[in-house]
């Protein structure tokens, strides 16, 4: 007989960070992510340099020396400073921005995917229109219409990227809703309701999830890109605003690598770590993925 | 000689959780023109045996022991090459679900007469010519060469299957539960066909099935498997009407039988065991009633009980 | 004994879905014709197997019968009232009632629940708990009489570690957690190991003496409708060539299909050289039906009259009822 010992709920998390450590890229992604995380969260309070603090003119793009670790900036502040509350604002927009996204698409992904004729072809419509549109003029065309404060970048963002993972979380519900036991669901007397947020999602959620991450990446480019382009909040010290910065100073001629290349490093570091645990997350869902 | 003797397999597969024994020393034989029927319920080894006879096991799979004699020559002891070319020419195996091994983009025609280019060395007119032979065969019109395999019900995809295994004239053909998932019309076609020609052909048909019922049809002998060993072994005749083991018993009465009493019969207690700790002693022992110490404690060897007979058990057929 | 299920004509047909250009240019309106007219009951405690090879639209009519695809033509009687005309309330109403066993364990359970979850579902859709305690309880209770012993030990595993066998007891448990009257039970045990199918059809049966559930029974195994059914209802193409009391249907059964099917059953005893009558070709699928009798390009007894008219059902002795020319109206006299 089956061992059928008494069990109360046993964490299948565990099992999961398990299976996490054992994938190596998922470990170097988890690193590098829990590094910026870390950064973010207590690097203020561990560098108290004030990075809004503007220096004299002899201060002005000082290469890094014991005083400014990194030197400073177009205005005499410490990049090191900047660096660090950049990451702080960067992190934000990216996860604010992407779980705007990822709840969108993910709700209009199984409405689209459990009522597939009428209601599902027009939200499909509706998702194509905004896959189709280039990204980056809809974001700049949004951002000049609504103003460059951090929320509105957030919203910007979190409303042009939803479109991929509806039209992926569709094709997921489709996939789940033939399964036996969504019709054995319709025949105990469920709800539409019912089997969609009890059954569709949790069984659709593995795939959001994996799908978050990489939205995440792209969500923290998407911040960068626009803060590049001018159309960042100016009060928020994030690295795309710092890159910005460099770029309109004409940091970059003079040879002023310390103002431009952190921010760069620091932003194809993170999307790199969100793409490292994607790819993990890929493989512990599909295992037959292993050994690529 | 015998044309296949199969000497104490060894079969284990490695996983994360240990050594599985899915074939832990079986043996077995069959003669030219003969149909061996192999039944067991999942888990029991009879797949593992196949695939390790026409050395298809998976990575994790490895054969630990044993012989395995194709007209005398161990096919274990030959080097990699050597045994590849020896497979489906001499030993080829009609596949579980074949219905889904056929590539569904190319022409059915072409995918027969792929292997015969490849291991006969043939032309593609001359292996186009032999595949419409083939179809001949196995009764599907040659014409339908050219089809392509959604074109073909499910009982013809598996006769396409059948002119597959039977391409390069192979000397032993392994079915792998060949009917089960076809209808019971259907599958009563393909034993028949099956038959015919093991009749024309002299092949020797190694039949593995869950299905006693189906061993009645075609078979000549019968090897019962559970848990990785062979507990009865002997011809259709006696296994049916004379068998020994509690098992067998048990096994042959879960099928209703329409010529007996309308009636279910008392289940098999238990579930299948785990392969990777084995019971101890006989490893029937948790579910048989007539159990005891010897059963529990010492593994009961294959007994000869009569002509052509064999029973693994203590008290071989005491019982019944 | 009143019917607790009459099906009266259902017909199930399923449009295809065709290229565009295909929709526009060909008039003629392609549709799977499924379930082409079917009339059956079942009455309380009683079992009714539906017994057909693929594309004989058993499948469909249990389904239907249950409300979960949409008829064509026909009305399912469920308890004296039709199902055409109940509204969403009642239909719920309906559903604790009327439940189904699916053919696939491994698939029938939502992976990412719960034993618990799983069995309690009913319930908690039909808001008929308000305790975790109740609802514990009931669910423990159910796993118990569907064979789970002790139902606690089960509750907080996930389905994968569970056995197939195992995994269809959940199911029934979640079946009949609610007292139903009336199961569907497609093909319950055609994935199940032989040793293990036993103790679910036993269970069923149990179910029956103990609740007088009454049930359908979809398989394709002729020999286990036998052992378990009262009455046999053998379906080809979509409708019912002969029904009748089991031990009727295998042994003295009329139509030619009825003849063929039990004589290719396969018997666990040696049949080597057995007189079996197989039919030619494969069923023909149901999008372009055989004119007249369904069943005539294959029947080795056709005649003239079998290409231009359909049989109707008739009952040649009592409960017994074959569609076939050779046993027209009037022959009643066979006993």
């Amino acid at each position: 007989m089956k061992d059928m010992k008494s069990k109360t709920k046993r964490p299948k998390l565990k099992k999961f960070l398990v299976s996490l450590r054992n994938s190596k890229m998922g470990t170097m992604g988890s690193v590098i992510l829990v590094f910026f995380l870390l950064l973010a969260i207590i690097g203020p309070i561990i560098y108290p340099f004030n990075p809004q603090v503007f220096g004299t003119g002899r201060e002005i793009l000082n290469s890094p020396s014991m005083h400014h670790l990194l030197g400073t900036d177009d205005m005499g502040r410490d990049v090191l400073g900047n660096l660090i509350a950049g990451s702080r604002i960067s992190l934000l927009v990216g996860i604010m921005a992407t779980l705007i996204s990822m709840i969108i698409g993910t709700v209009l992904g199984i409405l689209a995917g459990y009522y597939n004729k009428r209601i599902g072809s027009l939200i499909m419509q509706f998702t194509d229109f905004f896959l189709v549109i280039p990204w980056l003029p809809l974001m700049l065309v949004l951002a000049v219409i609504l103003g460059t404060s951090i929320w509105n970048i957030i919203l910007v963002i979190g409303l042009t990227g939803w479109a991929g993972t509806a039209r992926v979380v569709r094709a997921q519900t489709l996939s789940v809703k033939e399964r036996p036991f969504i019709e054995r669901a319709v025949a105990i007397g469920s709800s539409g309701r019912h089997i969609m947020v009890k059954h569709i999602l949790p069984n659709v959620f593995p795939l959001v999830f994996a799908n978050t991450i990489l939205v995440s990446a792209v969500a923290i480019l998407s911040e960068t890109t626009l803060s590049f382009l001018g159309l960042g909040d100016p009060t928020q010290p994030s690295w795309g605003m710092m890159l910005h910065y460099a770029f309109e100073s004409g940091a970059a001629s003079i040879g002023a690598y310390w103002f431009f290349i952190p921010p760069g490093l620091a932003v194809v570091l993170v999307v790199l770590g969100f793409t490292f645990l994607g790819y993990a997350f890929d493989e512990i869902l599909n295992p037959k993925l292993k050994g690529r | 000689m015998e044309l296949l003797e199969v000497k104490n397999l060894k079969t284990y597969f490695k996983t994360q959780k240990g050594m599985v024994k899915a074939v832990d020393g079986v043996s077995y034989s069959l003669d030219y023109g003969k149909v061996l029927g192999l039944v067991g319920e999942s888990g029991c080894g009879k797949t593992t045996t196949a695939l390790s006879i026409a050395k298809l096991l998976p990575p994790e799979g490895e054969i630990v022991s044993g012989e395995i004699l194709l007209e005398g020559e161990d096919l274990l002891k030959l080097s990699k090459n050597k045994f590849k070319r020896k497979r489906w020419k001499d030993v080829s195996i009609i596949f579980q679900g074949a219905m889904s091994a056929l590539n569904p983009v190319m022409k059915v025609g072409l995918q027969i007469a792929e292997a015969l280019m490849l291991h006969e060395k043939l032309t593609y007119k001359q292996a186009m010519n032999r595949t419409k032979e083939l179809f001949k065969l196995v009764e599907i019109d040659e014409n339908r060469v050219s089809n392509y395999p959604h074109e073909f019900s499910g009982g013809m995809k598996q006769r396409v299957m059948i002119a597959m295994a039977l391409a390069c004239n192979p000397k032993v053909v392994i079915g792998d539960e060949p009917t089960t998932a076809l209808d019971v019309m259907v599958q009563a076609q393909i034993l028949n066909l099956l038959e015919k020609l093991k009749k024309e052909i002299n092949m020797g048909l190694i039949l593995i099935t869950h299905d006693l019922s189906v061993l009645g049809e075609i078979c000549d002998n019968v090897c019962v498997m559970y848990a990785g060993k062979i507990v009865e072994n002997g011809t259709v005749e006696k296994i049916f009407n004379n068998h020994k083991h509690p098992y067998t018993h048990k096994l042959i009465k879960a099928f209703p039988n329409i010529h007996g009493e309308r009636k279910l019969s008392t289940s098999i207690p238990g579930n299948p065991p785990n392969l990777l700790t084995p019971p101890s002693g006989c490893r029937f022992h948790p579910r048989c009633e007539f159990a005891d110490e010897k059963c529990r404690t010492k593994e009961p060897e294959l007994n000869k009980v009569g002509d052509h007979h064999f029973v693994a058990c203590h008290y071989g057929g005491a019982f019944i | 004994m009143s019917d607790v299920v009459k099906i009266k004509d259902l017909k199930v047909y399923f449009d295809i879905q065709r290229g565009f250009l295909e929709d526009i240019l060909s008039k003629e309106k392609l549709q799977v014709k499924a379930v082409g007219g079917v009339s059956l009951t079942i009455g309380k405690g009683e079992i009714v197997s539906l017994v057909g090879e693929s594309g004989s639209g058993k499948t469909t009519i249990g389904k239907a019968v249950l409300d979960l695809v949409p008829t064509t033509n026909g009305e399912i009687v469920f308890m004296g009232e039709s199902l055409k005309n109940k509204n969403k309330m009642e239909k719920k109403l309906f559903r604790q009632k009327a439940q189904m066993i699916f053919q696939d364990p491994y698939q029938s359970l939502n992976p990412k629940d719960i034993i618990l979850d799983i069995v309690a579902e009913p319930l908690i859709v039909h808001k008929l708990v308000h305790t975790e305690m109740e609802k514990i309880e009931r669910v423990k209770n159910a796993l118990e009489m569907a064979g789970l012993v002790p139902g606690e030990d089960f509750l907080y595993h996930y389905p994968h570690e569970l056995s197939g066998g195992q995994r269809q007891r959940v199911a029934i448990a979640g079946a009949i957690i609610l007292d139903p009257e009336f199961i569907v039970a497609d093909e319950p045990v055609s994935m199940l190991d032989v040793s293990i199918r036993i103790g679910i059809l036993s269970l069923m049966m149990d179910l029956r003496e103990q609740k007088g559930i009454s049930y359908l029974f979809i398989t394709h195994d002729l020999s286990l409708a036998w052992v378990i059914s009262d009455k046999i209802a053998i379906l080809y193409l979509g409708k019912i060539m002969e029904i009748g009391n089991a031990d009727i249907i295998i042994n003295s059964c009329l139509h030619p299909y009825s003849h063929a099917l039990t004589s290719v059953m396969p018997v666990p005893k040696v049949s080597k050289g057995k007189e079996r009558i197989i039919l030619q070709g494969e069923t023909p699928d149901p999008i372009h039906l055989p004119s007249g009798c369904r069943f005539h390009p294959r029947c080795p007894k056709a005649f003239e009259k079998c290409i231009i008219d359909e049989p109707d059902l008739i009952e040649v002795s009592s409960e017994h009822f074959v569609a076939c020319h050779l046993f027209p109206r009037g022959c009643e006299m066979i006993d």
